[in-house]
């Protein structure tokens, strides 16, 4: 069941996601690796960084200087009037060049920082994405497609949202936070000092409302998954509801979540309607002690109007950083912890690996052999028990058995999707283990039961990514398996548009063409999963019959066949029944011999053959 | 039916005191906010004119004053607006779910339940914002930038005029950029779409990549997705990236205009110095409602679009209601079936079905897939009405009992079991007001078999089921299923193929314990394996929604058609021992699934769906 590609609403349900400290070194290490290759981009970044810093401050100095040198000397008679007329122009010049360059700075600082993070990350989800390719059909098993599509898009994007926007805010904060130190230090180191006590009680003010909201969120965060989880169980479960006449008590139980929520919601109110205004009158009170402060000094003539001027304007440039710093734990947290599922994933080594020294193969023959093969999905629960056989060269043979008798498990282990427990299976007589995946692949030629089709053109479908297939050789594969006709009554033919949920094609249409695919690569093995027993209209099902004799003739073929046609054309005929091998031969022979193929036949393909005539009398 | 609009003012009034003193506190906090300038301009002029350093302490602490009423002010008015948006947002929440638990089952099939999710979360938290922080923020802005004009033009009026000539810029370019990013995210938004469809189709699709070596390619395609993705984030911060360094310029350009128009006027001396300055103070406080303006209108306009969407939500209707004269004669248990058809849509389901269950009789129905048996059983508690024909209880069509008596007297095991997040002890009490004794649960835990798996859970009874407890095998779902009909004490029960996950021993034990408790009551059973429906009264064979055959088990039998058919076929499937092979194929597709969405938050509609859809 996949969760479809959507980002945010998975979310919704879960509960309680566990999230960690919010820096962890050995993570970091890692994931800073991944800056690498960008490293001068990224030397670039924080110079601008530094320069974006400074070009903040200098506004409000170059006020002081208006201030200082042009308006009040000339208020105050020291100079003449237009002496300060004078004065103030070049310094205006000078501030709106400033202005300027730091507007620039702080655009190309954003640029690179998303630049850098983007293509890092990139790197990142390709690597991701390239090393799950290469994982073995166990762990695709085991991890349904949901849990990997979150990993690579959402956790990756937290991912990139920390690198964007978590370490360069980060940075930049403190960088500024230190500039800003310094100048008002260098302005005045007094009133620098007011400024300065005011940082610890602000510091412990956000900390400490910061812890409160944390717990707060947490809350409203569990509150609200339940709310969601309630709301989502009784809509799907609306008629069971009903059914039951639950409606009242469901409704009652419902106001009680839902209030729960409220209040942990009006808690949460609570908290931001004191940090809030908290923060505020600090501030206030901080600038009140400035002016204090200042007055005393400017009455004593040892402080300008201008540097209370700037120290005023600094000083809400100098709290800003310090509290955005606290914001940025949620992101650094939930980096941590996606960090860590994504190298959780890149560690998982895959179980079927090609041998240090495989084999080559340079002309196949198509020969198959299993020798005592044993094989289980899960420890100790085998799907098939020392099964023996030997197919040769062109032979065609049919698996037949019950539900879950094995024949599926058996495709799967010639394609090395999985590797025996027990035993061994040869490939002209060498053992699978002991050549390379691709070498196999490239001669086993696969028609899956549920015919895939990929996002794409008719045509892409069939050759899909190999480029050496000519489209003369994609044409006469979708001719000899009988899907040219429908192909070519499909709106743009060969280059019409595809996809896999889009009902473009038919289950009919979609199996010619996965027969077209497994034929254009010309394997010398074919592997055939035929025992979908959809609905197929008539003339389609006579098509396939056609091209499946035709794609038998001249390999080594497998077929695991519910068409009764088919099974009767084969050569030999593999009865599987619990994992086991019981019987095998021909078609008549095994009817004569009345065992458990005779049973098979008459349950699955007689009743089958038998259903037709009988539905339309 | 009401309008978008009657709804917005329904729950915005629901508390009319708290939102005329919110409002009111938000003017408050806009007019103590713009006092403190006022006094640093004071202590300013009076530090020039030479002053005492207690005026300018006096000084300082007025403003702290007005600044300290702001802040409570500003407290008040966060705390009284925040929490009205939440509490509209908590009535709205129930009065959608108590909306929904009143629609037919149909509406759910029809509206899908993502959907319904996304409007009571996403929807409903853009309308709560529009009530909330939009409302709020609307309040401070309009009041602050009001005040503060009003006190820009009492110290200079050409200082004012040239400030609003700038400041508006910010708003523009903050308008004109929040369009285009929208844009560009729309546009990323596309591309993640690819990039996630990209990933998804590969690997569901993995068997056939790996079957044709295509890892290689499909890396490259994969990152080829990812670079047109990247590009698009990479753009759409170009814009965002504007929104910042252009507010800062036009508010460093209108301080600058400020100072040097404004220094000019102080050389001149038709401005004090610390009317200056408190001009600049005026500026930095007005900049961000110039900038905020852009913010509330977005807020207002996606909460007034998804409001309409809620909207939508009210206006449906319940289409299976109370009958206007209702009949509350209680119910035997007498069921007919006359003349029914019944289609979904266009496609027909059932035509012309009649048949008659006495009071305490038995009725099998068996038929292929998508015959239309679960749609027949589906009518009688009224999940569905009948479109032609009636369906009539003792008599009496089901339509004029009200619903609750209706249901009460309906056991009604569904094909799909659905269970609830919830200990199994409820699950099974679900259709009771009342808690379950003892000896009730283990009566029906013994009817249903369910007694002796449930030793071996960890709180028996008290085990909670479901994501956050056991997870149940298919057998054991079906037979808590069974239980729970079972502990109504309904005067009908019908099962509706419930019995398919359940082994053949533990399913004959089932059946001659329901015989039991079934025998002063009416039982109708839908099933695909002849061993349940055998010993029924009587047996409906339906083919593609007619009756194609009728009578005992030894009746059709003689009669030779579908239903020996199926005889012949199970016979043959029992002496496979195709079972047993299930088992074991069952196991290995479970141990592959563990991260199925947890039960009892699927998507889909447990166990109603039909069998024609």
């Amino acid at each position: 069941m996949a969760h479809g590609g959507g980002g945010g609403s998975v979310g919704f349900f879960q509960e309680d996601e566990i999230l960690g400290k919010a820096y962890d070194a050995r993570l970091m290490r890692r994931l800073l690796g991944y800056l690498r290759p960008y490293r001068g981009l990224v030397i670039v970044a924080l110079v601008i960084l530094l320069g974006l810093s400074v070009s903040d401050v200098a506004p409000p100095i170059i006020a002081k200087f208006i201030v200082d040198t042009a308006i009040a000397p000339a208020v105050s008679h020291e100079i003449p009037a237009h002496e300060g007329f004078a004065r103030l122009g070049p310094l205006a010049l000078v501030y709106v060049a400033v202005l300027l360059v730091s507007s620039g700075f702080r655009y190309a600082q954003n640029m690179l920082a998303s630049y850098v993070g983007q293509n890092a990350m990139y790197d990142l989800r390709v690597g991701l994405f390239a090393h799950l390719e290469g994982l073995s059909l166990s762990f695709f098993d085991r991890n349904p497609v949901g849990r990997l599509m979150t990993r690579i898009t959402n956790d990756i994007d937290a991912l990139t949202d920390m690198v964007t926007q978590g370490v360069v805010a980060i940075f930049g904060d403190v960088v500024v936070i230190v500039v800003i130190a310094i100048v008002l230090a260098i302005l005045d180191w007094r009133l620098a000092l007011v400024t300065y006590a005011a940082v610890p009680i602000l510091i412990a003010m956000t900390m400490y409302f910061r812890r409160m909201m944390r717990e707060s969120f947490r809350a409203i965060r569990i509150r609200l998954a339940r709310v969601n989880a309630y709301l989502n169980e009784n809509i799907s479960g609306m008629a069971i509801l009903q059914l039951f006449t639950r409606e009242q008590r469901s409704f009652k139980d419902f106001d009680a979540l839902n209030t729960d929520l409220l209040n942990a919601n009006q808690g949460g109110i609570r908290a931001m309607a004191l940090f809030i205004p908290s923060v505020q009158f600090t501030r206030a009170g901080t600038s009140a002690a400035l002016f204090i402060a200042a007055g005393y000094w400017i009455l004593g003539g040892q402080m300008t109007f201008g540097t209370l001027f700037a120290f005023w304007q600094l000083v809400e440039r100098f709290f800003s950083p310090i509290q955005d710093l606290s914001e940025k734990y949620n992101i650094m947290q939930a980096a941590m912890a996606s960090s860590e599922r994504v190298f959780r994933l890149m560690d998982t080594e895959p179980t079927i690996v090609d041998p240090p020294h495989p084999r080559e193969l340079a002309h196949v023959r198509g020969e198959i052999t299993f020798e005592n093969v044993s094989f289980a999905y899960n420890e100790g629960d085998h799907v098939l028990r020392d099964v023996n056989f030997k197919i040769s060269a062109a032979e065609s043979v049919a698996i037949v058995g019950a539900t879950g008798a094995g024949k599926t498990s058996i495709i799967s282990l010639i394609s090395r999707f999985y590797d025996v427990q027990k035993g061994r299976i040869l490939l002209d007589g060498v053992d699978l283990r002991d050549l390379r995946q691709q070498d196999v692949r490239r001669h086993v030629g696969v028609v899956l039961q549920d015919p895939f089709i990929f996002a794409g053109t008719v045509a892409s479908n069939i050759r899909l990514n190999n480029e050496a297939i000519s489209d003369q050789q994609v044409r006469s594969a979708a001719t000899f398996v009988n899907a040219d006709k429908f192909i070519e009554r499909l709106p743009k033919g060969y280059d019409t548009v595809v996809t896999e949920r889009g009902s473009t094609l038919s289950v009919g249409q979609k199996q010619l063409l996965a027969f077209a695919r497994a034929i254009a690569f010309n394997p010398e093995i074919l592997l055939v999963l035929d025992e979908a027993t959809s609905s197929v209209d008539t003339e389609t099902e006579h098509l396939i019959q056609d091209a499946l004799a035709k794609l038998m003739l001249g390999r080594t073929s497998i077929i695991i066949a519910h068409r009764l046609s088919t099974i009767q054309n084969v050569d030999r005929i593999i009865v599987l029944h619990k994992g086991r091998v019981v019987e095998m031969g021909t078609h008549r022979d095994l009817l004569g011999q009345r065992g458990v193929y005779h049973r098979l036949y008459e349950l699955q393909y007689r009743a089958h053959e038998a259903e037709s005539p009988t539905k339309s009398a | 039916m009401t309008s978008t609009r009657a709804t917005f003012f329904h729950y915005l009034g629901q508390r009319k005191l708290q939102l005329v003193i919110g409002i009111a506190c938000a003017a408050a906090t806009a007019l103590a906010s713009v006092v403190p300038p006022r006094f640093i301009g004071a202590i300013i002029d009076a530090l020039q004119n030479g002053t005492t350093f207690e005026t300018v302490v006096l000084l300082a602490l007025a403003s702290v004053a007005f600044s300290a009423a702001e802040a409570v002010f500003r407290g008040i008015a966060r705390y009284l607006l925040l929490n009205l948006a939440r509490q509209a947002e908590y009535e709205m929440r129930n009065d959608l779910f108590a909306h929904l638990q009143k629609m037919h089952l149909a509406y759910f099939q029809h509206q899908r339940i993502g959907d319904l999710m996304a409007r009571m979360t996403n929807d409903l938290t853009a309308v709560r914002q529009m009530y909330g922080p939009a409302l709020m923020q609307g309040a401070f802005t309009v009041m602050t930038f009001v005040f503060a004009l009003l006190s820009m033009l009492s110290v200079s009026v050409k200082l004012t005029v040239i400030a609003m000539i700038l400041m508006p810029l910010a708003s523009v370019a903050f308008w004109w950029v929040g369009r285009n990013v929208h844009v560009r995210f729309e546009r990323l938004q596309a591309k993640f779409g690819d990039l996630s469809t990209k990933a998804q189709e590969n690997f569901s699709g993995i068997r056939v990549v790996k079957a044709f070596s295509q890892e290689k390619p499909e890396v490259r395609d994969f990152a080829r997705v990812n670079r047109d993705y990247v590009g698009k984030a990479i753009g759409l911060t170009a814009m965002q990236g504007l929104i910042w360094p252009t507010m800062s310029f036009i508010l460093g350009l209108a301080v600058l205009s400020v100072l040097y128009i404004g220094g000019q006027d102080a050389i001149r001396g038709e401005l004090t110095i610390g009317q200056l300055i408190q001009f600049v103070a005026y500026l930095y406080l007005l900049s961000w409602p110039m900038i905020a303006i852009g913010w509330i209108s977005n807020m207002f306009q996606a909460g007034w679009a998804s409001l309409i969407r809620l909207q939508e939500i009210f206006n449906a209707q319940p289409a299976i209601e109370d009958s206007i004269d209702p009949v509350t004669t209680p119910i035997k248990g007498e069921i007919e079936v006359r003349g029914v058809s019944f289609a979904y849509g266009q496609t027909i389901v059932l035509h012309d079905v009649s048949f008659t269950v006495p009071a305490g009789g038995s009725l099998a129905i068996v038929g292929p897939t998508g015959s239309g048996k679960s749609t027949l059983v589906n009518l009688i508690p009224r999940l569905f009405d009948v479109q032609q024909g009636e369906v009539l209880i003792d008599g009496i069509n089901v339509r004029r009992y009200p619903l609750q008596q209706l249901r009460r007297a309906v056991g009604y095991v569904p094909q799909e079991t659905f269970l609830f997040s919830v200990p199994l002890r409820e699950n099974v009490a679900f259709g009771l007001d009342r808690e379950l004794t003892d000896s009730q649960i283990d009566w029906a835990g013994d009817v249903s078999q369910l007694n002796k798996d449930v030793e071996d859970f960890p709180a028996r009874y008290d085990t909670m089921i479901g994501e956050r407890g056991v997870t149940l095998s298919g057998g054991q779902k079906q037979r808590t299923a069974i239980a729970r009909a079972v502990a109504k004490d309904p005067q009908v029960l019908i099962l509706d193929d419930a019995l398919s996950a359940v082994d053949t021993y533990t399913e004959a034990e089932i059946l001659r314990r329901l015989r039991g408790v079934m025998r002063e009551r009416t039982s109708i059973v839908v099933a695909h394996r002849i061993s349940t429906v055998k010993d029924a009264d009587e047996i409906l064979v339906l083919d593609d929604g007619r009756v194609a055959e009728r009578g005992t088990h030894r009746d059709l039998l003689e009669h030779g058609g579908l239903y020996a058919q199926m005889y012949r076929r199970q016979l043959l499937e029992e002496e496979l021992e195709v079972d047993e092979e299930r088992e074991e194929h069952a196991k290995r597709v479970k141990a592959t699934d563990d991260d199925q969405p947890p039960f009892g938050v699927r998507p889909r509609f447990g166990g109603l769906e039909t069998e024609g859809s």
